[in-house]
């Protein structure tokens, strides 16, 4: 009796593992983990770009899960492992506690990529992570400015929320100009993100009489506010104006800012992971390695900053964040 | 005559002894500021780049920066009053009300006044709807404000998000921008012109109402108030009810300063400024009586001291810090163990003079 049971249970397995390889001939699988879209402009873009690129057209069956929270994802992942997905992409929101899950996928054969994110973790644990090099991005935007040979540079530095990866990025090649003495610091102030309070810092510099020639603010947002400030005293901006300002992000409404010449630059860290990482996974199905990877396993995305003067329609179609 | 003089302003501060903290603190960073620089309060008159007049200068920036603290801080005022706790969901709650009136306007093709009005009593509307839904927590549930108050600061935020979809969606219309800044040709910021209007409306209340008394007695004893026929459950969710519309003028100002509004940051953190506004105010967090001119003043106090530290050029990471210093201060001398010394110290005084005189 135990053995026939044992042989219909044998039976039905293979049924079953012939099925689920049947029909991965035809789709792959895929599990997201990522932050929900709320988040940010960055996330409300990077979310569209893989629903864009793993669709059913494009031969994918996604499963996707957001949170802000670590344990939600993991929990989120683990499930996608028990699903039996066959790729894992995750953007995590903390960089620990991931080992055991991502052990997990390998002992089932998932192959897992990171994106956006890093995990603190053996680089041997996924495939790939597609990631974005903060520091790379501060310093695209500092070299640009170098290159308009201003006669003194005297820097209004608005910084985002302290601590944030984007913020340490973007700071830190500042920083080292006012350290070098080639770049003199004004104020160097955050306002968390914060349009308004942007506004502020810059009025006080204004009420104080202080000269400045260069607005670097860590994001769009804080961005507008100062030029509001200018705008109220009536501080000339942009292009032909005697204050260059400069932005981060890339946001739609950011970059006609530019187009119309009121902004002088805006560098963006790009949210378009999806595609570099759709084309690893069609060579991996394909039995090919991946090329180009660094010693952590990782690409690193390619940075834009765009010139207020170099700027086209096409490119706010193509890389603006939001409407 | 001048003795009489001496009489008329100690019974002004016996009056509103409360009011003395604020101006205290209002009065030192004035003159920390002179000494710091002789030109900090100096206004201009310069050409914006619309080219049209306006003021500017610090006791500008202050001013119109803490408008929308302002304008909380005086329906915080009425719920700490009313309810003997506060409402923690004031910036979540503008950040709902700043995006109902963006879907407003962004339902339209083109912006026009009728459509700006629409929106406003539209984000009114929805602001007073969460504030009764607050109100109707605390006072008919009779859960403790920042208990009831706590589900809104959490999920007001992805409120406002699901509102319009987008992180920052923006609006241009030239109506928005005379809010949010100035009205061509006058050369006062609008933000300040609304904190005046909403003070006007407060005091026309105050005055011709008894609304204020009824406040104050249910704060401090709920079960003689409700005896004297005054009906706690409705004094309560009408506190409320005004912050909610307190918090959609803060949201209106907020979003229209620069025609965009950030779900995410939109006065964050400003419900924690709002409370110490109504502590330095001198108003007492457990209910009863109350001050709003207190709050107001302690609102101006709390944006003064930001503007300072900028002036100072406080490295970011420091300025909580330094603000915690200050307000550690502010508390202390506020606090009833400071002000019964404070008493008792000014009686010996007068005793004594009182003796000295009675001697020659």
């Amino acid at each position: 009796m135990k053995k026939i049971i044992a042989l219909v249970i044998a039976l039905a397995l293979c049924l079953t593992v012939f099925t689920v390889f049947a029909d991965e001939a035809k789709v792959i699988k895929v599990g997201i983990v990522n932050n929900p879209p709320s988040e940010s402009g960055y996330r409300e873009a990077n979310v569209k770009n893989f629903e864009e690129v793993f669709s059913a057209e494009n031969g994918y069956e996604t499963k996707t899960a957001y949170s802000l929270k670590n344990d939600e994802q993991l929990n989120a992942a683990r499930q996608f492992i028990t699903d039996g997905v066959d790729y894992l992409l995750i953007s995590a929101a903390e960089t620990t506690g991931w080992e055991a899950v991502l052990k997990d996928a390998q002992e089932q054969g998932i192959g897992v990529f990171l994106f956006d994110r890093m995990i603190d973790c053996d680089p041997s644990l996924y495939l790939a992570a597609v990631v974005s090099d903060m520091a790379q991005e501060g310093e695209t935007a500092v070299n640009w400015l170098l290159a308009q040979n201003l006669e003194k540079y005297e820097v209004i530095h608005i910084q985002g929320a302290m601590g944030s990866d984007a913020q340490l990025g973007r700071t830190g090649a500042l920083d080292a100009q006012f350290e070098s003495g080639k770049m003199t610091k004004v104020i160097q102030q955050t306002a968390t993100w914060d349009e308004a309070e942007a506004k502020k810092i810059v009025e006080s510099v204004i009420n104080a009489k202080t000269p400045f020639n260069v607005i670097y603010a860590e994001n769009d947002g804080m961005a507008k506010g100062a030029v509001a400030a200018l705008d109220d005293a009536g501080i000339t901006h942009g292009v032909d104006g005697d204050v260059i300002v400069m932005g981060f992000d890339c946001n739609k409404w950011a970059l006609r800012e530019l187009l119309a010449g009121k902004w002088n630059y805006d560098g963006q860290c790009s949210p378009f992971q999806a595609a570099v990482i759709d084309q690893m996974i069609k060579k991996v199905e394909a039995g090919e390695a991946i090329e180009g990877l660094n010693e952590k396993n990782q690409i690193i995305s390619v940075e834009k900053g765009f010139d207020a003067r170099e700027l086209t329609e096409d490119d706010i179609a193509t890389y603006g964040l939001g409407e | 005559m001048p003795a009489d003089n001496r009489n008329k302003s100690s019974s002004f501060f016996q009056k509103n002894s409360q009011l003395l903290i604020p101006f205290v603190a209002i009065i030192i960073l004035v003159i920390f500021n002179l000494i710091r620089d002789p030109g900090f309060f100096s206004i201009a008159i310069v050409n914006n780049n619309d080219g049209y007049p306006v003021l500017q200068g610090n006791l500008v920036s202050i001013f119109n920066g803490a408008s929308e603290l302002a304008i909380l801080a005086m329906g915080m005022t009425l719920v700490t009053a009313a309810s003997g706790g506060q409402d923690i969901s004031v910036g979540a709650l503008a950040a709902i009300a700043g995006s109902t009136l963006v879907k407003v306007l962004k339902s339209t093709e083109t912006i026009t006044p009728l459509t700006v009005i629409l929106g406003i009593l539209a984000c009114c509307a929805v602001a007073m709807l969460f504030g009764a839904f607050n109100g109707m927590l605390v006072s008919v549930f009779r859960i403790q404000p920042m208990i009831a108050t706590l589900i809104l600061f959490t999920c007001g935020r992805s409120i406002a998000y699901w509102i319009n979809g987008g992180a920052t969606p923006t609006v241009s219309s030239p109506i928005i921008t005379a809010i949010g800044s100035f009205i061509p040709g006058c050369p006062v910021p609008t933000p300040i012109l609304i904190v005046l209007l909403m003070g006007i409306l407060f005091f026309i209340l105050f005055r011709t109402t008894t609304m204020g008394l009824y406040i104050q007695t249910v704060g401090i004893n709920q079960g003689a108030a409700k005896l004297n026929g005054i009906n706690p459950v409705g004094m309560k969710l009408l506190a409320f009810v005004l912050l909610g519309v307190c918090c959609a003028m803060a949201g209106t100002i907020g979003m229209s300063r620069l025609s965009l509004i950030n779900h995410e940051t939109l006065l964050l953190n400003v419900e924690m400024d709002a409370i110490l506004a109504v502590a330095i105010g001198g108003n007492n967090l457990g209910g009863g009586k109350f001050n709003m001119i207190g709050s107001v003043m302690g609102a101006y106090a709390i944006q003064a001291l930001t503007i300072t530290l900028y002036a100072m050029k406080v490295p970011s990471t420091d300025v909580k810090a330094y603000k915690a210093i200050v307000i550690i201060l502010l508390v202390v001398i506020g606090s009833p163990v400071v002000k019964d010394a404070f008493q008792k110290m000014k009686n010996r005084n007068g005793r004594r003079m009182l003796a000295r005189k009675e001697a020659t």
